[in-house]
Formats: structure tokens, C-alpha cells, sequence
């Protein structure tokens, strides 16, 4: 009955009060989430916030010591084995066999996903050519480079085209471009397989690229949810940085800026030979960037920064987010559902 | 009547997704394979099993051979040492397992097993099935290497069954080595352990030389050592002699060890973060 019921809703995942202790550390205190199907969820937050343990709980991997989880309408506890056919996992370390190579590694899963010889070599093939990996196909994975390890660990979720993917930290340790490549994956993903996504991040650029809603954790709590650009305007947007090539320009673009008064624009201040300006939305950026294309200060750099993870913390909650204990370490003590 | 209704049941956990024996033995197939790629990768790892048989035959045989038969007479000591050394083979390899397993089991796919439609004790099994080879392979160097310096054996169904017990007996070890090896903390850990149990169980038997020279309090532990009975048992069916009850001995102890650590290994591999 229960079953019967959270299917027919359009929530993909629903955790209620869920609690996860290690020993004397509540990795997860009581938390409630919902992702709506076809939808990214990007859950934020530092280290130790509880991220990896809720990942680990909705895959199975941990059994919650209360509350309620359903992921496609099974429940994490009473219906694993179902849960299983429907999720796909991503961990912050490359879940594939290091020795084997992208072909072997997808072979493997397909077989173990009850795919038929066949059927397992076509669907390795055919997600090798999707992630760009066709060339590198008969190497070893231990020789794949960052963005190539990842991008196979994402081909192989995505061999039993699972209704609702896990994404955990999964640019962490990545140079930018190679970032840029696995973000790019994993908006194709969403788009064309309409997969459900939720997403742990520790950087509130990725969040703001991937995942639609925003659930902010800490000390493994929900300390803020909503859509990404509420959260935004809760935490203050961007911030406009401004670089004149002649340093004696910085008080002038600044005195400029002030006596402007645009709309909602306020404490532009001179830092670190830069200017830099709070900025809400883009009427405003495109109204600054007018007012300096008119001020005739000859500019060396312009460029916008997202607030810190530390700057979100700050505002949402008004302390600093408190970094509890490592996730590595909280690992040796878990324990594991059936 | 309403008390019945207000306790909340424990609802179990369900049936539904199980998994059935042609599917768990396509898991297991397709596991056994991994380890195949991975021997197939990094061929020293097949080192132990071919060097091994053979080490072990020239050294015994022409160090400690001509000493422990008496006058030099290493032919003789040929055909008691090839049976016990089969016995000590599946004992090295089981070892190997557990060090190996350690190893393994911290990787990341790990987690994507574990997340998987399949059952746990799959990916143990897969493992085991291909470690069975290595024994296999193992084995045959033996035979082959003692024919070459003279083994002798009466019936080869008789030499057939030596090998299956030794084997069997072999698989048995593998699963308290995995247990070891899910266990402790390190591959050196696991080793370190297994030495401590391995030295005496395979020194304090009848492997090498027979009991009957060894003090009375030894010869009591001898008696009981699993190896010792693998030893006589295989020695027996190679050699035409009395059987008696080792072979059953030898079974049940196969038995024994694997009802007990089997569930305690796969329940670790749950467990195992």
C-alpha cells in the first residue's frame, strides 16, 4: 500500500527524518529532502556536513537508524534489492576496477546487470562512444587520466539506465577544464536520459550549474532548501571584480560607481588593486559594465566570482560552516543494510 | 484486542527483486572473470603458484629428503613428501586469498558491487572460483614436477581423489583467509597472521617427515592437525595403503570450517565500509 501510494507522486526521492550515528558522531540528524523526478538536486555542503552518509544510506550501502527513505518508490530498508535495479552510483573515488580496461570494466556491469553477452557488449560500446572513451576503450583504467576515470565511472551508472542517478562530489579533484567536461556529461544525461539526479558538491559554482533546487547541509542537518537563484539572492549573488590598468583609476571607478546610484547596487569598495561590487542580477551587472564603457578608465580585467561555500554558510545561517569531522574517518566505523 | 493494533509490526524485508541461480551464477561468472583480467594484467601474481610446486619439491627432496628417509634414499621420501605437499599447497594459495581480498576490498568498485542488483557472497564466490584454478595449476606443477624426480603413484582414480580432497579442503581454508583478510587492516596484517597459524598447522604435521620420531605432546597436536590427516589421507589414495577414516576426517573438518566462516565472511563483506 505504502508502495502503491509513493509511486503514483512525482517525487523520485523522499527522505524523512533521517538519522545516521557513528558511534557518539550524528553523521545525519533528522533529514528531509525531496527530489522531484527528472529534476537535479544539489546538496551542499563542507566536509563532514553528512553528504557521503546520505549517498551511502539512499544506495544501500548503510542502513539509517531512523526515519524514512524511498528512492523510486522503494524503501532504502525493507526493499534493497529492488532499490538496486533503479539507482546509479558515482562515488568521490573512481568506482571502476583500476586493472581493467573502460571496455572490460562496462562488459562487467552489463553482465551483472542481467544483460546478455550480446546485448552487455553493445551498451559498453555504445556508452564509450556517448563519454568520448572509444579511443581509450582497451586501456586500462589506472591509465585513464582524471576526466576520462570519472567520465567511465559515469558510463558505468548509466549501463542499466537508472531512474535516479547519485552524483557524489563528483568534480572534486578535477582541474577546471576537466570540471567543465564532467558538468557538461552530466547535463546531457539529465536532458536526454531525463534521469534524477542528486548531487553532493562542496563548491556552490557546481551546484549552480548543475542542480535546479539546492538542499544546504551541515553537521548533517537540512539548514536551507529552495530553488538555486532564491538561494542566490538570499546569499548575495555574485560579486563584480573590476581591474583598472592604472592602479590611480580604482578610486575613480569607485567614486563613479557610488555617485551613480544604480538601482540595488551598493558598496562597491577598493580591494587587493580591484574594485569590487556586489551583484545581484544581470540588469544590474550589464548596468555597471555600461557605466564603466562610459567613465573612459582604460580596464586591464573584469570578471564575476560566485560567493564561497563559506560566504553561503555565512549568510544563510549567519556562522561559519562547522567542519565536524572527516568523511574518510566517519567510513571505518560504518556499517552497512542488507 | 486494540493493543495488537497499535503496535506498529516490523515490516519485513521483501522478496521482491531476488535474485535467482541463473542470474547469481551469471554474477559469478562475470566476477570470476574480473579476477581472471586482472591475474591476466599482472602475471607475477601467478608466480607463487608456478615457482612454488617446484622450490618446494627440489628443496625437500634433495636437502631434507636423503636425511629424513636415511642412507640418502630421496626416492623413497619422494612418495611421502608429493601427497603432503599437495596438502600444503592449497594451504599456501588459501593464504594468498586473504592477503589479496584485503587488498581488493578497499577499492571503489567495491561500492558499485555492493550497490548492485547481485547477491554479496557473489563477489566472493567469483574470487574463490578463480583462485580453485590457481590451486588447479598449482597442483598440476606439483604432479609434474615430483613425476620428474621420481614420484610413484598406485591408481590414478586414486590420484584423482587426492587431488579433489586436497582441493576441497583447500576451498575451506580460503574462507577463513577471507575473513582474515576482511578483518584486519592490512594485506602485511593478514600475512603476518596467517604465518602465525600456518607454521605450525603445516611444520607440526605429517606433511614433511612422519609423526613417529616427534615427542609425545607434539605427536597429540599432530594428531588432530587437519593437514596431517589431508596428508594421510592423500598418501593413502596415492599410495594404495590404508585409508581408515582420514578421508572422512578430512571432509568433515571441510565442512566444519566452511559452515562456520562462509556466513561470517559474507556478513563482514556486508559490513565492510
Amino acid at each position: 500500500m505504502v508502495v502503491a501510494m509513493t509511486r503514483t507522486t512525482t517525487n523520485a526521492i523522499e527522505v524523512r527524518g533521517l538519522v545516521k550515528h557513528f558511534g557518539d558522531t550524528k553523521a545525519l540528524d533528522g533529514v528531509d529532502l525531496d527530489v522531484k523526478e527528472g529534476t537535479v538536486l544539489g546538496v551542499l555542503g563542507p566536509n563532514g556536513a553528512g553528504k557521503t552518509t546520505l549517498v551511502r544510506c539512499l544506495s544501500t550501502l548503510l542502513r539509517p537508524d531512523a526515519g524514512t527513505a524511498t528512492v523510486a518508490g522503494y524503501d532504502v530498508v525493507r526493499q534493497p534489492r529492488a532499490l538496486r535495479r533503479t539507482i546509479g552510483l558515482t562515488g568521490q573515488y573512481a568506482s571502476v576496477d583500476e586493472k581493467l580496461s573502460g571496455r572490460e570494466n562496462l562488459y562487467m556491469i552489463g553482465r551483472l546487470l542481467d544483460l546478455s553477452r550480446t546485448e552487455a557488449r553493445r551498451r559498453a560500446d555504445e556508452l564509450l562512444e556517448r563519454f568520448s572513451l572509444t579511443d581509450a576503450a582497451r586501456k586500462a583504467a589506472m591509465d585513464y587520466s582524471g576526466g576520462m576515470r570519472r567520465r567511465l565511472d559515469l558510463a558505468a551508472s548509466m549501463i542499466g539506465s537508472p531512474a535516479v542517478l547519485y552524483l557524489d562530489e563528483p568534480t572534486t579533484g578535477l582541474d577546471p577544464r576537466t570540471r567543465n567536461e564532467v558538468w557538461a556529461e552530466v547535463r546531457r544525461m539529465v536532458r536526454e536520459e531525463r534521469v534524477t539526479v542528486l548531487l553532493t558538491t562542496q563548491y556552490m559554482e557546481e551546484a549552480e550549474q548543475l542542480a535546479g533546487e539546492l538542499a544546504v547541509i551541515d553537521s548533517g542537518r537540512v539548514v536551507a532548501g529552495g530553488r538555486v537563484d532564491e538561494l542566490k539572492a538570499r546569499v548575495g549573488g555574485r560579486t563584480l571584480r573590476i581591474r583598472p590598468v592604472d592602479q590611480a583609476d580604482l578610486q575613480k571607478i569607485a567614486d563613479a560607481l557610488a555617485a551613480a546610484g544604480l538601482d540595488g547596487v551598493a558598496g562597491a569598495h577598493v580591494t587587493d588593486g580591484a574594485v569590487t561590487v556586489p551583484i545581484l542580477t544581470d540588469i544590474q551587472l550589464t548596468a555597471v559594465v555600461t557605466l564603466l564603457g562610459r567613465s573612459g578608465v582604460t580596464l586591464a580585467g573584469i570578471d564575476t566570482q560566485l560567493p564561497s561555500l563559506d560566504e553561503v554558510f555565512l549568510a544563510i545561517t549567519g556562522q561559519k560552516a562547522t567542519t565536524t569531522q572527516d568523511t574518510a574517518t566517519a567510513h571505518e566505523l560504518e556499517e552497512v543494510a542488507v | 484486542m486494540s493493543a495488537a493494533v497499535l503496535t506498529k509490526p516490523a515490516l519485513p524485508v521483501t522478496d521482491e527483486g531476488r535474485i535467482g541461480l541463473r542470474a547469481n551464477l551469471r554474477h559469478i561468472g562475470a566476477l570470476a572473470r574480473r579476477n581472471m583480467l586482472q591475474i591476466k594484467k599482472d602475471p607475477e601474481s601467478m608466480f607463487d603458484v608456478l615457482i612454488m610446486p617446484i622450490i618446494f619439491t627440489l628443496l625437500f627432496v634433495y636437502v631434507f629428503g636423503g636425511a629424513i628417509s636415511g642412507n640418502g634414499n630421496q626416492d623413497e621420501y619422494v612418495n611421502y613428501l608429493i601427497p603432503g605437499l599437495m596438502a600444503m599447497m592449497g594451504m599456501n594459495i588459501a593464504m594468498a586469498v586473504g592477503t589479496g581480498v584485503n587488498d581488493d576490498f578497499k577499492k571503489g568498485v567495491m561500492d558499485r558491487f555492493r550497490s548492485m542488483p547481485i547477491a554479496r557472497s557473489s563477489v566472493l564466490i567469483g574470487k574463490i572460483v578463480v583462485e580453485l584454478g590457481r590451486m588447479v595449476v598449482a597442483v598440476t606443477i606439483l604432479l609434474a614436477m615430483g613425476f620428474l624426480v621420481g614420484f610413484e603413484a598406485d591408481s590414478v582414480p586414486g590420484l584423482l581423489a587426492s587431488v579433489a580432497l586436497s582441493l576441497g579442503f583447500g576451498v575451506s581454508l580460503m574462507w577463513i583467509f577471507i575473513l582474515l583478510g576482511l578483518s584486519l587492516s592490512s594485506p602485511q596484517a593478514v600475512q603476518g597472521m596467517a604465518m602465525i597459524v600456518l607454521m605450525p598447522l603445516q611444520f607440526g604435521s605429517s606433511i614433511f617427515a612422519p609423526t613417529s620420531t616427534m615427542p609425545g605432546w607434539l605427536q597429540s597436536f599432530t594428531d588432530v592437525n587437519p593437514l596431517s590427516n589431508l596428508a594421510d589421507a592423500a598418501r593413502a589414495l596415492t599410495q594404495g595403503g590404508s585409508v581408515g577414516n582420514s578421508v572422512w576426517i578430512t571432509l568433515a573438518w571441510a565442512v566444519g570450517i566452511t559452515v562456520v566462516t562462509a556466513p561470517l565472511a559474507v556478513a563482514k563483506f556486508r559490513k565492510a565500509a
